[in-house]
């Protein structure tokens, strides 16, 4: 059985992407078995962070590319998505400006930013959403890779992209609303994002997305530049010296995980309803990278795994001992990485796939 | 003191006596019994003269008002002037219930803090309702504004005349030009009297003729201030029907030519301004970086939680605060040792627990650090609040340094240069010149041979963590004073300090001194034209490109450590 935990975690993604809907669509409210909204936004949310988590796994799991700036892929992502919800909300605004949104007639501005254009069609957000942080992590790695930075000195600058991405966008200039960031949306694609419905259905979307995504993670680290990828990672030199174009390898596999980011992304701003510059911090990335250590590096489903263990006890400890949870934070990231090195999917029986 | 302030007080003391036997008459007669009950019935001692002129104010008439300050002005007491100016600021009061007169430290307080006009002592404090305010108009507080501006001309401290000239130059009129002429006859003092001489020709430039008014032309030329500068400017106006408001144009000329000089001078001084804020800039970069450059750039250890080791340096100037409440100047002196020995303890305890389990594999170094930052915070924000702290800036940090109108440093800027340029002396000493740091320079070029010397190396990663630990801890003392002491005060510059030591160049001292300034002076070159928080992004996105181009840095390492990674 080649890959028997991964398809425990598909098994349990399907079981939940069907289940929880139904549980709140056609379970009546008071029932035992009901799940009310509240826990169904919880597990949504907790998706996205797994795919972000598998995103940052596919980079540094199997490429040895410790991201610090993944965060700001997702950001992008979802405020492609924002973008197109508060071009949805038209008319319906405080200020009632059927074009302008409420922060741009709020600072007096007269038209609409070139960049907004486009983003009352979905299908143009949807490419969005795809297409920014493709064409960030396009840029920033091929300047980064072909001149071989790496290790930390990587960390450090996409650490320091992320910080600069934050800056940009707590200016309200830049015409994104500033620290406020978006929020106050109405309905996506003619659906009301209050109604319980529209969230059951995200939900499955989220569970599908985050399926395909570790299906496709899977096919590519099992593939031929799978395998150079992680080849890559333990000798970069001796691959180099094979004759493998070790900057285009890591430049597509780069590509791959923002997009991945960046989806996640577009998925969770309808769900919780708000996007704003600090999703950018440089603490939310290297988060990341602790639920992917928690979980396991260079599974793929550890990392999944690690995201809703992390987030799940973060909002238990945040809600009944709020001081704790720096602590427990913090003390995760020593222990895990002083005794825990391959994650809690280390403390599995019987793992035959040890990439 | 003076001639002329004696014959100016000699005549007009001659005059008020008519004045001192009304106010005899009035004294007896009035309800200022208690005044009156307090000393003998009759008043003899020039201060019972001067508190019973001064008691006169409260119910005369304006008019009236003002032949009192003039006496009060005229009597030669030591708190005339004080008396005066509180009058000038409405800062006269009298008690309601025993009609003694007091000088309140500020209208805003309250309960008023009461000062004694006589002595000058303090008188405690009392409620706002129970004390009457000593009205003042714009014609009485004319007057008295002359007599005071009379009273401290006459100030045998050159910087109290200095201040009085150039508060009389805001508002001239013949009166008070006239007092400036007399004086500029007798003043002694050099800067006082180049600011008359340069208030005369400013006077010059509005009532004078055609020579008198090239001749101050020529001589504001040289200023700096944009009173000058706009005052000559305003020669080049023209009125709306295209006619210039100088009519003559010889003025006009040497207006121009005045002006462009004018401006040609402040370019320079703002230039040297802009260098300067950028070195300061640069300073705080190099301070929070140079720490790190110890611990990452020769120990190669990705230490996160360098931003929370400076946020203990900043508590322990707050710590230290709290105990020596009554030393504020000396707190923040006190302070940097300590910094030092409660960031290296720090430091080295993280070291010895965390960081020597880890080396060699960065990565998880990073994350490890990371983890302690977060606990650091945490237990900042359990012993001290989530709120940011108060520290308190001693007086001698906090003043400014005004070269001249155009250009001024402020202390706390000045020292901060200093204070990096003695830390990096001292460290290069440590590193060059002691054992120590010979052995820290022996590890971090060859272990193992270094251990085969017989170097401790263990002891020697400890001490090495330690420096630059401590090193943090005391750019945290400088912190405390730039910024708010909080638990997120190490978040908000751990970027910057890792972008400043890899700029520079890993592994070299030097490359951080010259890569923090060069990184503080363009940010503050981009301010003017892009606004504090754009030209942040500009160097930091600058920055990311540069490491593309040179990933080792300004000043790559060279040999062998350089191929480590």
């Amino acid at each position: 059985m080649k890959d028997r935990y991964g398809l425990i975690f598909l098994v349990v993604l399907a079981l939940t992407g069907i289940g929880a809907p139904l549980l709140n669509q056609a379970v009546p409210e008071g029932s035992a078995l009901y799940l009310s909204p509240y826990a169904m936004t919880l597990i949504g949310k907790y998706m996205c962070y797994a795919m972000l988590a598998l995103a940052v796994d596919l980079v540094w799991g199997f490429c040895g590319i410790l991201s610090l700036g993944h965060a700001a892929f997702f950001a992008l992502g979802g405020y492609a998505m924002g973008m197109y919800l508060m071009r949805q909300i038209g008319g319906r605004g405080v200020y009632g400006n059927a074009l302008l949104p409420d922060f741009m007639v709020f600072l007096n501005w007269e038209q609409l930013p070139w960049f907004w254009y486009g983003f009352n069609r979905f299908w143009f957000a949807a490419a969005m959403v795809v297409v920014v942080p493709a064409l960030l992590a396009a840029v920033f790695g091929w300047l980064a890779f072909r001149s071989r930075v790496t290790g930390v000195y990587l960390s450090i600058i996409t650490q320091a992209l992320s910080y600069a991405l934050m800056l940009a966008f707590f200016r309200n200039d830049m015409g994104f609303g500033g620290n406020n960031g978006f929020t106050d949306f109405k309905d996506l694609l003619g659906f009301d994002l209050q109604a319980t419905r529209t969230r059951a259905v995200l939900l499955a979307l989220t569970a599908l997305a985050l399926a395909l995504s570790y299906i496709a993670c899977r096919a590519l680290v099992a593939s031929r530049a799978g395998r150079v990828v992680r080849a890559i990672r333990d000798g970069e030199s001796r691959t180099r010296f094979l004759g493998y174009r070790v900057e285009t390898y890591k430049l597509w596999l780069f590509i791959i995980s923002s997009v991945i980011a960046g989806i996640a992304g577009s998925l969770y701003v309808p769900q919780v309803g708000i996007i704003n510059p600090s999703e950018f911090a440089p603490i939310n990335s290297i988060e990341v990278v602790i639920w992917v250590a928690v979980g396991g590096r260079g599974t793929l489903y550890g990392a999944a795994a690690g995201a809703i263990l992390v987030n799940y006890a973060k909002t238990i400890l945040t809600g009944a001992l709020p001081e704790v949870w720096l602590y427990a934070l913090g003390a995760l990231f020593v222990l895990v990485t002083l005794f825990l090195p391959t994650g809690v999917i280390g403390l599995l029986p019987d793992r035959s796939e040890a990439s | 003191m003076s001639p002329s302030f004696l014959n100016w007080a000699g005549a007009a003391r001659t005059w008020p006596s008519g004045g001192l036997a009304r106010v005899g008459a009035w004294l007896s007669a009035t309800l200022c019994v208690v005044l009156v009950g307090a000393t003998p019935a009759i008043a003899q001692t020039p201060d019972d003269t001067f508190l019973a002129t001064v008691g006169e104010l409260r119910e005369a008439s304006f008019s009236d008002k003002e032949a009192i300050a003039t006496r009060i002005a005229a009597s030669g007491h030591t708190s005339a002037a004080a008396v005066l100016t509180a009058m000038l600021e409405d800062r006269l009061y009298f008690r309601d219930s025993d009609q003694h007169v007091f000088i309140i430290t500020s209208a805003d307080a309250d309960p008023f803090a009461l000062v004694e006009p006589v002595s000058l002592a303090d008188a405690g404090t009392a409620a706002q309702d129970g004390l009457t305010k000593i009205g003042t108009n714009n014609r009485l507080r004319r007057v008295v504004r002359t007599t005071v501006a009379r009273f401290t001309l006459a100030s045998p401290d050159p910087a109290v005349r200095l201040k009085a000239v150039q508060e009389m130059m805001r508002s001239l009129d013949e009166q008070t030009l006239d007092l400036v002429r007399e004086r500029a006859a007798i003043e002694t003092d050099a800067a006082v009297k180049n600011e008359i001489v340069l208030g005369l020709a400013m006077a010059a430039l509005t009532s004078g003729d055609q020579p008198a008014k090239l001749a101050a032309i020529e001589r504001l030329s040289t200023q700096v201030t944009s009173d000058v500068r706009n005052r000559l400017a305003t020669f080049l106006e023209q009125n709306p029907d295209g006619s210039f408001v100088e009519p003559d144009a010889a003025v006009r000329s040497a207006a121009r030519s005045a002006v462009s000089d004018i401006d040609r001078i402040r370019a320079i001084y703002s230039g040297v301004e802009t260098l300067f804020f950028g070195l300061s800039l640069g300073s705080v970069l190099v301070l929070i970086a140079i720490g790190l450059a110890i611990t990452f750039g020769v120990m190669g250890v990705i230490n996160m939680a360098h931003g929370e080791l400076m946020m203990l340096g900043a508590y322990t100037v707050y710590v230290v605060q709290l105990l020596m409440p009554n030393a504020i100047g000396l707190s923040v002196i006190v302070a940097i040792p300590l910094a030092f020995i409660v960031a290296g303890l720090a430091g080295v305890l993280l070291e010895r627990t965390v960081i020597r389990f880890l080396y060699g594999r960065p990565l998880e170094t990073l994350l490890a650090t990371y983890g302690v930052s977060l606990v650091l915070q945490q237990t900042v924000r359990s012993i001290f609040s989530a709120n940011n702290r108060a520290v308190e800036t001693p007086a001698w940090l906090s003043g400014t340094w005004q070269v001249n109108q155009a250009f001024a440093i402020t202390n706390n800027r000045l020292y901060i240069v200093l204070f990096t340029m003695m830390v990096f002396v001292a460290l290069q000493a440590v590193l060059k010149r002691t054992r120590l740091g010979l052995d820290i320079r022996a590890v971090a070029q060859n272990r193992s041979m270094a251990s085969a010397m017989g170097i401790r190396t263990e002891w020697v990663d400890a001490m090495t963590f330690g420096l630059g630990s401590g090193i943090a801890g005391m750019a945290g003392v400088a912190l405390s004073q730039l910024t708010n002491v909080g638990p997120n005060l190490g978040q908000s510059y751990i970027i910057d300090s890792f972008m400043v030591v890899v700029f520079g160049g890993v592994g070299n001292l030097w490359g951080t001194l010259i890569g923090g300034m060069s990184m503080g002076v363009v940010n503050k070159l981009l301010e003017p034209y892009a606004g504090a928080v754009l030209a942040k992004i500009a160097v930091l996105v600058a920055l990311i490109l540069f490491i593309q181009r040179k990933p080792r840095g300004l000043f790559p390492q060279g040999g062998r450590s350089a191929e480590g990674h």
